[in-house]
């Protein structure tokens, strides 16, 4: 089931919702970096994946591979909307018996693909099941989500240069350029930027684009499908938080769930609240069925 | 005696014994078990040659990966290989992976447990003279503490084409640890080998310790055994290859009948082979223990042998450890 641009935003406005819910219910994990991904993830689960939610080891499924395993929940929210699991469930997040585990792992929950948290070995991960999907002539194709922060890894970068060796077209990696870490700014913390020219350099193709606007994850996605020469990195900017206006833009809500004391910030009782209250209203930032 | 039922090599106590690297059973272990399936692929961090992967290589090329010097990316390109359906093999010196690319083997192929298998070549002492950097020690302890993990650790290159082949099908997390020096070859093809099962190689009348040795230093232990019996007293010695799972059976029944242990290993003491024998018996039969292995200490550059000699792993200070042990047990 292919949803619009219309309904890919309403959809993803539901996700954050679920975001927000579970996060509050966990009592722990992050908050910024699953909000801020919530449109690709939508996109990904709602357009572009060739997927069966009914049945998640469909061998001719295209792969999608979370490098940054602690956005998690932005996953797990898009995979029970699309039916994979009960949306109910997402209320079991980081919780004793949980599938939902606090970093995702491939044994607990079927479609979660790999086993992910620390960072930067997950584009890794992604080359070598595109590279042995190749030698088969498979024909899905291998997505990997990776953050901003993990390309200070240097694991990622082993990668880099394996997955343009290889030249594993079938691979599309889409980055998560927010700009946050935990310690603050990336740019302040250990600075990334030119990260066009790395890549380029690399011999990757780059497509750069804003990761809140549909259609552009969309035609980045198909594009990249065209590209035969090289893998392909979509570098998608985004607003860390995005969604709700306390946490926007704010590396402090990078490792904390809506119920932390932070200074500066709404009193923790009234955070969730004033989240939801966001999200369903939007202040005129995203299309709601509430609106 | 050297137990007759096991099939070992002949004259291994004589001067013109054949000596070959464990790695060169790694290396001719891989073109079988490539030969028997399909799926069975070969990474290498810039090593191929000295891991002897390169037999690999020439026979399956289009299955053969060059990852440059990369060890991380080698462990996590393969979980990636592995979690698709391929049967990795990782190749490299021990001092880098696992020592390298520690966790990224705990995360992305034990958790994960995918079946990469991870070849730590060049493992122990004897690497000589490139010094305490590339003479790793702490590898056994590194692969034993973590849950999925197989932990195999070849006496010869006979058995180390066995483990090879073995490993390929056994759909775990495996860890093989080689050695770069050539080393007696005690065991034959008629030998038996199955991963998890350790072998009495050395039986005798009222035996009075358990020798259990794993790697080429099991040659420094029947050397002790000879000499023991020279001398009046009886060791049984056990080949424990595996080390993880750790054939509690064996272990315990061998110790049962002689109420004292030596362990033996070119490894840390703290975490090795003698860790696990310890933990063991601690639980299910206290036993005096004496710990040949390295004293939690670096290596230094040095030949093989005079870097064992220097550090106590001969069999003459298997010799003495024996008879320490004994006067524990009866004190």
């Amino acid at each position: 089931m292919k949803l619009d641009i219309k309904e890919l935003e309403l959809k993803a406005n539901t996700i954050r919702e679920d975001i927000i819910k579970m996060l509050v219910e966990a009592g722990s994990g992050h908050a910024a970096g699953p909000l801020g991904m919530a449109d690709i993830f939508t996109a990904l689960y709602f357009h572009i994946l060739n997927h069966d939610p009914h049945n998640p080891m469909w061998e001719e499924r295209d792969r999608l591979m979370l490098s940054n395993g602690h956005i998690c929940p932005v996953r797990y929210a898009a995979m029970a909307e699309a039916g994979y699991f009960p949306v109910s469930e997402l209320m079991t997040l980081r919780k004793l018996g949980s599938r939902l585990q606090g970093h995702p792992e491939r044994l607990r929950l079927p479609g979660v693909e790999t086993t992910s948290g620390p960072l930067g070995s997950g584009l890794a991960q992604a080359a070598g099941y595109a590279y042995a999907a190749k030698m088969d002539g498979q024909k899905f194709r291998v997505y990997c989500i990776t953050s901003d922060g993990e390309h200070q890894e240097g694991n990622h970068w082993e990668a880099v240069m394996f997955a343009a060796k290889y030249n594993l077209s079938n691979l599309t990696m889409i980055v998560d350029r927010n700009n946050i870490q935990i310690d603050g700014y990336t740019e302040d913390i250990m600075p990334l930027e030119p990260m066009v020219e790395k890549y380029k350099a690399f011999n990757w193709s780059v497509i750069e684009i804003d990761g809140h606007n549909m259609q552009e994850i969309i035609d980045a996605t198909g594009k990249a499908k065209a590209i035969f020469e090289n893998p392909t990195v979509i570098i998608a900017h985004t607003i860390p938080g995005k969604g709700v206006d306390f946490m926007e833009g704010d590396y402090k809500w990078h490792g904390n769930p809506p119920g932390t004391n932070i200074p500066g910030e709404p009193p923790k009782e009234e955070q969730a609240k004033i989240a939801l209250h966001e999200l369903r209203t939007l202040g005129g930032k995203i299309r709601s069925e509430h609106e | 005696m050297l137990r007759s039922s096991l099939k070992l090599a002949e004259k291994i106590f004589e001067k013109d014994v054949e000596q070959i690297p464990t790695r060169q059973g790694y290396g001719e272990g891989l073109v079988i078990a490539g030969e028997k399936d399909p799926n069975v692929v070969v990474l290498c961090a810039d090593l191929t040659e000295s891991t002897r992967s390169n037999l690999f290589k020439e026979k399956f090329p289009s299955r053969f990966v060059e990852m440059g010097v990369a060890e991380q990316g080698m462990a996590t390109v393969a979980a990636g290989m592995a979690n698709y359906g391929k049967i990795p093999f990782i190749s490299s010196y021990a001092a880098f992976s696992p020592g390298r690319n520690w966790e990224q083997i705990r995360t992305t192929i034990a958790l994960n447990d995918v079946p990469v298998k991870i070849a730590g070549a060049h493992a122990g002492l004897t690497v000589g003279p490139d010094g305490a950097t590339h003479q790793m020690l702490e590898d056994i302890a590194l692969m034993r503490a973590m849950p999925n993990m197989i932990v195999v650790y070849p006496c010869d290159s006979v058995e180390a084409k066995k483990a090879t082949v073995a490993s390929a099908a056994n759909g775990k997390p495996t860890y093989i640890r080689l050695a770069r020096e050539k080393t007696v070859v005690i065991t034959t093809e008629a030998t038996p080998f199955k991963i998890g099962k350790a072998d009495v190689f050395w039986i005798s009348k009222d035996p009075q310790v358990s020798i259990i040795a794993a790697g080429s230093l099991l040659f420094e232990a029947l050397i002790a055994a000879q000499e023991l019996e020279k001398t009046g007293i009886n060791v049984e010695v056990v080949n424990c290859h595996t080390i993880k799972p750790l054939d509690e059976r064996t272990i315990i029944s061998s110790v049962k009948k002689t109420g004292a242990v030596v362990t033996v290993e070119e490894h840390q003491i703290i975490g090795g082979l003698g860790g696990a024998v310890a933990e063991l018996l601690a639980k299910n039969l206290p036993t005096p223990q004496e710990f040949i292995g390295m004293p939690d200490h670096f290596g230094e550059s040095g030949e093989p042998d005079e870097l064992l000699r220097k550090y106590h792993m001969k069999s003459e200070d298997i010799v003495v450890a024996v008879k320490k042990v004994i006067v524990r047990k009866n004190s």
